[in-house]
């Protein structure tokens, strides 16, 4: 039996009131609540206390659940409210989910949802709904004169079985509301779960398939523009000139002028990032006309920094790698295992900068007049882009207001909100409401990347063929992928974690699971050779090795739970029939990874038909606690999967004289139907755990898998991401 | 700048546009129907698709001019209330993520299934490797593809 508070240090998460039209209101924080992290509470910005969420109980019964939560394509819109009307015992059919009306003040933040949202919801959510459930059963204890202990409640009703009376919530619902807000709520034991734990549909399924406007790319208002970037050709490049007579007198433009992202001497926040300060602007009445407008542009470029190619940062990095790096940690003595050792196995592994490519481009719109702004669209971070666009126009940060649309696709691209600053400075100039439209063009070649990543991997066998030592060092652009404390640290007597970064004028930051998104498929690739090494079936290796991290760990801050990581590991053999059901003819490869709060283990089939790998099918095992909704939890999982397989086998994003060689889908490869498994088999751990993400620990270690089962395929090993760069055929 | 009288969604509609707009364009800032939507505009990922007749076309890169008085059909169009046998199959299998792709996907499998009803996966992958997923829904569509009746 769980019991949380809801206050805080005198502060109270949860605000009730009675509805104008009659009814209960209960306000409450999306992500706060005190139970079970205290210390993370406290470390929240002071607005998450603040009301952000709402639920409602009209006298017809309907629930109305308003998220402030933007849906980026995790389903949290679905999946949140869903565990707020577990705790709540209503029928999930009379349950409503809307997002934040735009243009109000009754919000005071909206929050991007990311993966971590479901894991900081959970307990505030579950808090709200149970709140509101005992107020009801107090009301209904009042009107009918008996103890609340023997009132009972189930699909928003509510029963006292001695007298044999019931009532809908609705009913008492504004006395309800006239309640005290209890000190402490009782929480439901997850076995008597009804909605959670259960698939239900997207709740914008329907205005998805119908093409409502739903996106930031959709919203218009009367009197809108339509503003277009035009940007240096290439990293380390600036504007010197511009000619823009023929463009400014063409048809339905506006204006075209040049602006600055941000002021002189700004300090820029993390989310700030981008490499191009100065822009060219052209502002008309329709999409098509500033298109071409902006094409009419002459614009010279100089240089202000080395242009740098594909061939100059491998070799850069290479180099980095080859010498030693910063030590991240150290167990036992490394050096003398591997002098000592009878064998040394080295690898090398490589990934190139990849481009987020959300399928909406990057846009937005703004309306700022003489004393607020109006920002409307899809950023991942609105809370940091207010302070920034505050900086920028000169006003008070009140006066700023930034609602968030539907999201097509963000992983990571819209944290990084600068193309809201240039809508905000746009839209002043103009003295009109704007939006902001990227090309897919602007979007793929004005990225903040995924980094590109270099790193070698050393294991020492003793003459016994047992592992006495594993040494990793590498690093990448701006950015390390090494993470010191993760397995195998723990497991080996003797460890050497080092890293190092290298500078670039590209632009990088993070992109779905930052830094395991390279670093899982080239550790387990690795596994995957030194338990072929000694001798060992793969997943038994694996195994040996959480098992000595449990029993026995070697050093401290080990950052997994071996236990729950050997867990997965073992259903996806028991699911797969690993080593006793291998489907004949066919190739598998296998590799587990813990990310992102989750554990996840996978195994591929595959076959080769005229060269190229067909996957037939990847078993996936998952440990993300417990699952909200199931059905949508498993689309999560696919999705990933096939994303990471996608970007292993054909994605890059290469350089030339500073200039992406890659900037629209003609030359830019995303995986495609036919390249995706044919079937996707997803098992989770059932363990009662408080829930965790999904969105991004399923691609790092998809890549393992990928990489092994292409070495059983071929008999060849695949070290450098893409692992299809050319198209080649295998065999 | 010329005036063309075209047939969307049933519904005769005037608009007044450079001849060589893409019918993308006309929709979305014209005829305020933006569940069309832009992806690359150089008809590479399939994002913008809609029906000419019964065929699925990209609209990023089809001039207004070149509509005449063909039928154009898009995902508003596609039904009253969101009960063409496609639509409800994606419902069913509760294909979308961040759903931005999905207008395509659905418009592209709409002209497959007009054309052979029964597809096979080999012509499933066929007639759809030209709308790119980065959510990575596939597998979810192509299952939707083969339950829409
Ligand atoms: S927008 Fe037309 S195919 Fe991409
Ligand atoms: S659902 Fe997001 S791009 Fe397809």
């Amino acid at each position: 039996m769980t019991i949380v508070k809801t206050t805080y240090n005198r502060r109270s998460f949860l605000q009730t009131t009675v509805l104008a039209g009659g009814g209960m209101m209960l306000g409450f924080s999306w992500l706060a609540s005190c139970n079970p992290t205290p210390e993370e509470v406290l470390n929240m910005p002071k607005e998450w206390f603040n009301i952000n969420g709402f639920l409602k109980i009209g006298e017809n019964g309907v629930v109305t659940i308003m998220s402030p939560n933007p849906e980026i394509g995790q389903n949290v819109k679905t999946s949140m409210p869903m565990i707020i009307a577990e705790e709540l015992d209503v029928d999930w059919k009379n349950v409503v989910v809307e997002q934040a009306p735009l243009n109000t003040d009754i919000f005071t933040r909206q929050l991007a949802g990311g993966s971590q949202s479901i894991r900081q919801g959970w307990q505030s959510l579950r808090m709200a709904g149970a709140t509101a459930r005992h107020m009801l059963r107090e009301a209904a204890a009042q009107q009918w004169q008996v103890p609340v202990a023997e009132i009972t409640t189930a699909a928003g009703m509510l029963y006292h079985k001695k007298s044999g009376k019931s009532i809908g919530y609705g009913e008492v619902a504004s006395a309800a509301a006239k309640i005290p807000v209890p000190e402490e709520v009782q929480l439901k034991d997850a076995k008597d779960f009804k909605i959670i734990g259960t698939s239900r549909k997207n709740v914008d399924g329907k205005k998805i398939v119908t093409g409502q406007p739903l996106f930031g790319l959709d919203y218009k208002v009367e009197g809108m523009l339509i503003a277009m970037i035009a940007h240096p050709p290439a990293f380390g490049m600036k504007l010197k000139s511009v000619d823009d007579s023929a463009a400014k007198a063409m048809p339905g433009i506006k204006d075209v002028f040049t602006v600055n992202v941000y002021n002189e001497g700004y300090e820029k926040q993390w989310s700030d990032t981008t490499a191009f300060d100065e822009l060219v602007v052209v502002v008309g009445n329709t999409t098509w006309e500033v298109m071409n407008a902006k094409k009419a542009l002459r614009i010279e470029w100089e240089r202000t920094s080395a242009a740098e190619n594909t061939e100059g940062y491998m070799a850069k990095m290479a180099a980095l790698t080859a010498k030693p790096a910063t030590q991240l940690r150290k167990d036992g003595n490394p050096e003398a295992a591997f002098k000592s050792a009878a064998k040394v196995i080295e690898r090398t592994y490589t990934a190139p900068f990849l481009p987020h490519n959300t399928m909406e481009p990057m846009n937005f719109f703004a309306h700022v007049t003489a004393d607020k702004a109006e920002l409307v669209g899809p950023i991942q971070t609105p809370e940091f882009m207010e302070k920034t666009v505050a900086a920028r126009l000169g006003l008070p940060l009140e006066k700023i207001d930034i609602q968030m649309t539907r999201q097509g696709g963000g992983f990571g691209r819209r944290l990084y909100g600068h193309f809201v600053v240039e809508a905000a400075v746009i839209s002043q100039k103009m003295n009109a409401p704007i939006k902001l439209v990227y090309t897919r063009e602007d979007d793929m070649t004005q990225g903040i990347y995924r980094p590109a990543y270099h790193v070698t991997y050393r294991a020492a066998l003793d003459a016994d063929n047992k592992l006495i030592g594993f040494h990793i060092r590498g690093g990448g652009i701006q950015d390390s992928p090494v993470h010191a404390d993760r397995f195998p640290a723990g497991a080996i007597d003797n460890y050497l974690a080092e890293d190092w970064t290298l500078d670039s004028n590209i632009s990088t930051g993070a992109w779905r699971a930052p830094g395991s998104n390279f670093i899982a498929g080239a550790e387990q690739s690795f596994l995957d050779e030194v338990a072929e090494a000694m001798g060992k079936d793969p997943i038994e290796f694996r195994l040996e090795l959480f098992d000595r991290a449990k029993k026995n760990p070697v050093g401290k801050n080990n950052d997994y739970e071996a236990a729950r990581y050997a867990g997965v590991l073992e259903l996806v053999r028991e699911k797969s029939g690993w080593g006793k059901n291998d489907p004949a003819g066919v190739h598998r490869g296998v590799s587990a990874y813990y990310c992102h709060n989750s554990y996840v283990a996978q195994v591929i089939d595959m076959v080769l038909e005229n060269g190229k790998p067909v996957i037939q099918k990847v078993h996936c095992a998952v440990d993300c606690g417990i699952v909200v909704n199931p059905d949508a939890a498993i689309n999560l999982v696919e999705g990933g999967i096939v994303d990471g397989i996608g970007h292993a086998l054909y994605s890059t994003l290469t350089f030339k004289d500073g200039a992406a060689e890659q900037s629209n889908f003609d030359k830019y490869r995303l995986i495609r139907h036919s390249e995706a498994p044919k079937a996707i088999e997803v098992h989770f751990v059932n363990n009662g755990i408080d829930p965790t993400g999904l969105g991004e620990p399923l691609n790092p270690p998809i890549i393992g898998a990928l990489a092994n089962a292409m070495y059983k395929a071929t008999g060849k090993r695949v070290y450098d991401q893409p692992f299809l760069a050319g198209g080649q055929v295998l065999g | 700048m010329a005036t063309f009288n075209l047939n969307i969604n049933g519904k005769k509609q005037q608009v007044e546009v450079d001849p060589a707009t893409p019918i993308l364009w006309v929709l979305r800032d014209h005829l305020n129907l933006v569940g069309t939507k832009y992806g690359c505009g150089i008809a590479q990922c399939g994002s913008c698709t809609i029906l000419v007749g019964d065929i699925a076309m990209r609209s990023c890169m089809l001039p207004v001019s070149q509509i005449g008085n063909q039928a154009v059909t898009t995902i508003e169009g596609l039904s009253e209330d969101g009960d063409h046998p496609v639509q409800k199959a994606w419902l069913e299998h509760d294909v979308p993520q961040c759903g931005y792709c999905q207008a395509g996907q659905i418009m592209n499998a709409v002209a497959l299934l007009k054309a052979n009803p029964k597809p096979s996966d080999e012509e499933i992958d066929g007639a759809m490797n030209g709308n790119i997923c980065r959510c990575g829904t596939y597998v979810r569509i192509k299952a939707a593809i083969k339950a829409a009746v």
